[in-house]
């Protein structure tokens, strides 16, 4: 490992010293000379008919450049679906057009019909208020299961608000139902996945330059995959041609998934700077976030779990409806089928697992993948339902997990859900689990909560999640448009330092202090002669972006073929300066020698050589030391965790305190233990606030209830245990090169189950007969089921 | 937010003659400030209080707390000779709200899931204005209503110190103002309780609590009692019933707590 630090060292994240130093440049931070500022009108009604738009007087106003309304993008295309669903009787999905801005219909409160550009915020901001729309307000579709029987459509053209009706898998449904029928126990369990809003720390800000010299674009946004959002823009919205748009994403605060998708705002800035030949801005404030980012989760779900006498599964039969929103965002009909129905058999050996999900459109705002995106939604369902039945049968919920788990010799698993499961050893990451969090001691501990007249609950959970989606071969079957490779490029200058220019965008993930610490371990040199060069689609080969905690296992992977190429490259100029044959140039710790002799010169050396070709053997070799590799995966990742927490619960108030969480998880091989951790522990965060205190309510008329922080609870670090975070049982993936599996999302996976197994576990302890409670697991929800109960 | 201008009198005379019409007093702008910014209120001028030296201060005579109207939530945290009342100030908002928010506006806001106007209630305070003195049982007339005339100015609130007090807030899991929160104050004229946050009334007194505990100031003595939850707040955080289950509970706390 070179000295200050390869693979698996702790190394401090480089990119923090200018986050923490406010030197970050954000979109927002970006000002460029003639800037103007765009604005949008927003419908204040969740479903509605435009009868007409008069923008004469907001047009007059001080400052004010021009204005756009839907009428303007009839001709340009709508923003699509990136992943095409067939339902069970073989029909294609529906796909209703997403316009730039809303036309005819507002469709979700936060819905724009409409922008101003103005000289600044504040004058803009003005003349959106001196817009006359006259919008007939519809009543509004916001249940699901309303929405499914009723006859109010949000989209009229379609004539049903059923968007799909998958069946996952279609040939297994038969067998399911029979297993179930003939078992000798059935857990049933109605829950509800709330919906969540992703809350990024830096609201979403694009702001467009346009070149009429050379007829050429550059988008600054806040995007967790410029190259795909390029790629939407030019080849489904605007037709610009990629060679003249470059889509930047600067330094990006937070993402969570709700800045993968392309949104109208970003076409909008274009094609106003484009009309009015100058850079224009526009940056949402926090209301606008709350309105219009996709949300995430937000599923209803009936699960059944058949065992036999002996607590073995024999089936998982789940039914969700899932939320789409008023539109289809672009991840939003992958989220809730191939990332959530497949990975319905867990860690179990189940032979029978039948998913039906549908989809669902509604007045409000558009859901996609958040942190997690479907294995949440999956994790939660199995691990309450088998939490559940573990009650029922009166088995202790470890040993029937336990009893269930798939062994460490059955790898390759083929799991009934469709997957195949390279590597894991669960029974190990519970064994651990029960260490690293003192289980023993629980009992010990509770009686001291019960002395105070608190109850004290135990929950535990067992995950398994899918990362790096993959491989383009297969989603592409499945219904991906896309494919779902990365790439890299590492340009090694003339003086022997790097730039590896890698398709996964970095906002948060540490990819600026990670990838480096690869590449120097495979070359023997010091990690800060590299820098990462990502975010621009001007400057990087190509990327798929971060997402799907796929940074690593794919790029990462696309990092290690670019480095591979540029050592044998390297050895072949070696091999020329020591007048050796390349098959007998060994290279070690940044040295290349001769086998045998004292003869070596340094990776330094080379890259000079490369680049100053004196004496150099043009015909055999290019000069120049430049590689690049795209990587398309072999399958999917399977990081998976033992999970447990003990809460104390105040049954005077149904306050509920998280004491102690424990979060054991298998990442495969670990680059960066401190990066891991601290993904681990935002995770956690981001969990325990979904199953304690996020939840995103509309009223029947569609109106956002819980629209600011006065209502949306976030966690707060007072929120939070301080976590016990092991990662040392690792199986590594054996299907990539660095055998690393993805750890950005399993705490958010891993935790809802386990907090609310444990609420469930305290008030059970109080003599409270409550079996089952929806999150957020507020005190008033807790307080009220145990009146009930 | 719109276009204003501001005004910073170094005396409570030139802010009174600076305020009517239009215009509005600007304290530590912490509920301000967002109203403007959500384009909610387009005062023509603010009249800023912060400046005036008059306004400023903790001082005690006689059994009695003075607080400048323009004093600000972390200066009461830190005082201590009212140890309830400087409890309640302390678990206000975040620091920066504690070192923005002043006392002055909180009670001129009356916001009915604030904090300290249970502890003007339930101490017997008496809110002091540019023209008048104001005893706390006239002051606060429901949600975000007081007997402030416009462009009336609170220049200080003085609190007799209980022989015993103490505030029990629960808090709404998102804002961290009161869902309920109950202050109850034990003085030599009897007992007071005052509870926020619960009802569409705003700030309210619990006599039946007071009288309970009048007669014997032990968590006992509320056994009896419930409350109705009829024109207590429904929202997304609680019910009335368990904003009136948290009434009893939080009272009880406060009275075993008081010191
Ligand atoms: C994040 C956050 C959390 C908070 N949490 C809590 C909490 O837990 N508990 C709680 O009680 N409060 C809480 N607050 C409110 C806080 O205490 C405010 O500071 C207070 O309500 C208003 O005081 P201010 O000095 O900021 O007044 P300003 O915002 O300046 O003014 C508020 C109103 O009062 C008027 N006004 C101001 N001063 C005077 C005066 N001297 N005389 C007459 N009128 C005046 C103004 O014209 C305005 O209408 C919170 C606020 C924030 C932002």
């Amino acid at each position: 490992m070179p000295k200050d630090g390869g693979i698996g060292a702790a190394t401090l994240r480089r990119e923090d010293v200018r986050f923490l130093t406010g030197a970050g440049q954000y979109c927002d931070d970006i000002k460029v000379f003639g800037q103007a500022s765009a604005m949008f009108a927003r419908s204040n009604v969740a479903n509605g008919v435009i009868k007409s738009i008069d923008t004469t007087a907001a047009a007059a106003m001080p400052g004010v450049l021009a204005i756009f309304t839907g009428e303007d993008f009839v001709e340009v295309g709508g923003n699509p679906a990136g992943w095409l669903i067939n339902s069970r009787d073989g029909t294609p999905m529906h796909e209703p057009k997403r316009p730039v801005l809303a036309h005819g219909k507002v469709r979700h409160v936060g819905d724009a019909y409409a922008a101003v550009i103005a000289e600044t915020p504040e004058q803009a901001k003005n003349a959106i208020e001196a817009i006359e729309a006259d919008i007939e307000e519809l009543p509004a579709v916001v249940n699901m299961k309303d929405a499914l029987s009723g006859s109010n459509y949000v989209h009229d053209e379609i004539g049903t608000n059923q968007c799909f009706d998958w069946g996952w898998i279609e040939d297994n449904r038969d067998a399911t139902d029979a297993a179930i029928k003939g078992a000798h126990h059935v857990t049933t369990l109605e829950l509800v996945n709330n919906r969540l809003v992703p809350n990024a720390m830096e609201p979403r800000c694009s702001m467009a330059q346009y070149n009429r010299a050379n007829d050429e674009y550059i988008l600054h946004t806040t995007s967790q995959n410029p190259h795909l959002t390029r790629l939407l823009i030019s080849a489904f919205v605007l037709g610009i041609p990629e060679n003249k748009l470059t889509v930047i994403a600067p330094d990006v605060g937070g993402g969570f998934g709700s800045k993968i998708y392309h949104y109208g705002e970003e076409a909008l800035v274009l094609a106003a700077a484009k009309k009015l030949n100058r850079p224009v801005k526009w940056t949402a404030d926090r209301s606008e976030a709350f309105l219009t980012d996709a949300h995430g989760r937000d599923h209803v779900t009936k699960i059944e779990l058949a065992m036999d006498a002996e607590g073995n599964f024999l089936a998982f039969r789940t039914e969700t409806l899932a939320n789409v929103g008023a539109y289809l965002s672009n991840f939003s009909t992958a989220t809730p089928t191939f990332l959530h129905g497949t990975l319905m058999a867990g860690n179990y050996t189940v032979p029978n697992v039948y998913v039906n999900v549908k989809t669902v459109f509604t007045n409000t705002a558009p859901v996609d993948a958040y942190r997690g995106a479907g294995r949440p939604e999956a994790t939660y369902s199995l691990e309450r339902v088998i939490d559940m039945a573990a009650r029922e049968i009166r088995m202790d919920p470890v040993e029937l997990r336990r009893k269930n788990f798939i062994k460490p010799d059955q790898y390759p698993f083929a799991s009934a859900a469709g997957l195949e499961y390279d590597s894991g050893n669960y029974d190990a990451l519970m064994d651990k689990m029960e260490v690293v969090a003192d289980k023993k001691g629980f009992e010990a501990r509770r009686a001291e909560s019960e002395s105070k007249g608190l109850l004290r609950g135990f929950g535990v959970n067992a995950y398994i999640e899918a990362c790096g989606i993959a491989p383009s071969n297969l989603v592409g079957i499945l219904g991906s448009r896309v494919g779902l490779y990365d790439a890299a490029t590492v340009r090694v200058n003339a003086t022997g330092s790097l730039s590896v220019m890698v398709g996964a965008h970095s906002h948060g993930q540490g990819h600026e202090t990670a990838f480096p610490q690869v590449v120097a371990e495979m070359l023997g040199i010091d990690p800060m002669s590299i820098d990462i060069v990502h975010g621009d689609t001007s400057k990087i080969p190509f990327g798929m972006g971060t997402y799907g905690s796929r940074s690593l296992a794919v790029c990462g992977s696309a990092v290690v073929r670019a480095t591979e190429k540029i050592i044998n490259k390297a050895k072949k100029i070696a091999a020329h300066m020591l007048e050796a044959s390349e098959g007998d140039i060994a290279f070690n710790d940044g040295a290349f020698s001769v086998a045998g002799t004292d003869k070596s010169v340094s990776f330094g050396e080379v890259a000079f050589k490369a680049y100053v070709p004196h004496e150099f053997p043009l015909e055999d070799i290019e000069p120049g030391l430049e590689e690049t590799a795209f990587y398309d995966p072999a399958n999917f990742t399977y990081p998976s965790g033992a999970y447990c927490c003990e809460v104390e619960l105040d049954p005077e108030t149904g306050k509920v305190r998280v004491d102690r969480f424990a979060a054991v998880d298998d990442f495969g091989n670990i680059v960066n233990p401190m990066i891991v951790t601290g993904q681990v522990h935002g995770g956690l965060g981001q969990g325990i606030g979904q199953a304690m205190l996020e939840n995103t309510t509309y009223d029947e008329n569609g109106q956002l209830l819980s629209a600011s922080y006065m209502d949306y609870t976030m966690p707060r670090a007072d929120d939070l245990p301080f976590y016990t975070v092991d990662h040392s049982q690792g199986t590594p993936c054996t299907h990539n090169p660095l055998g690393v599996k993805g750890c950005g999302e399993a705490g958010a996976i891993g935790s809802p189950p386990t907090i609310v197994n444990a609420v469930i576990d305290a008030m059970q302890s109080g003599g409270k007969n409550v079996t089952h409670i929806d999150m957020p697991v507020t005190p008033h929800r807790v307080w009220s089921a145990m009146q009930n109960a | 937010m719109y276009a204003f201008d501001i005004e910073c009198p170094t005396t409570i005379a030139e802010a009174a003659q600076a305020l009517g019409g239009e215009n509005q007093a600007l304290s530590g702008g912490q509920t301000l400030i967002p109203t403007l910014k959500a384009r909610l209120a387009s005062p023509e001028k603010l009249v800023s209080l912060t400046a005036i030296a008059e306004m400023k201060g903790i001082s005690s005579a006689g059994g009695v707390l003075s607080i400048g109207g323009a004093t600000c939530h972390a200066d009461v945290a830190a005082d201590g000779s009212y140890k309830a009342l400087s409890e309640l100030a302390a678990h206000i908002g975040d620091p920066a709200v504690r070192n923005r928010g002043t006392i002055g506006g909180s009670v001129a806001n009356n916001d009915p899931a604030a904090c300290y106007p249970a502890a003007a209630l339930a101490s017997g305070a008496t809110i002091v204005t540019n023209t008048r003195e104001i005893a706390a049982d006239d002051f606060f007339l429901g949600m975000f209503e007081t007997a402030l005339e416009e462009g009336e100015i609170v220049t200080a609130v003085k609190f007799p110190i209980p022989e015993k007090a103490n505030y029990q807030k629960f808090v709404q899991p998102a804002s961290r103002f009161a869902l309920v929160g109950v202050f109850v104050a034990k003085t030599t004229d009897g007992v007071r309780v005052a509870v926020t946050g619960a009802s569409n009334e705003g700030v309210h007194r619990w006599t039946a609590a007071e009288e309970a505990l009048n007669a014997s100031f032990a968590v006992s003595a509320l056994d009896d009692l419930t409350v109705s939850a009829d024109n207590l707040i429904a929202d997304l955080h609680g019910s009335p019933e368990y904003r009136a289950h948290l009434i009893k509970v939080m009272t009880g706390r406060a009275v075993s707590a008081a010191s």
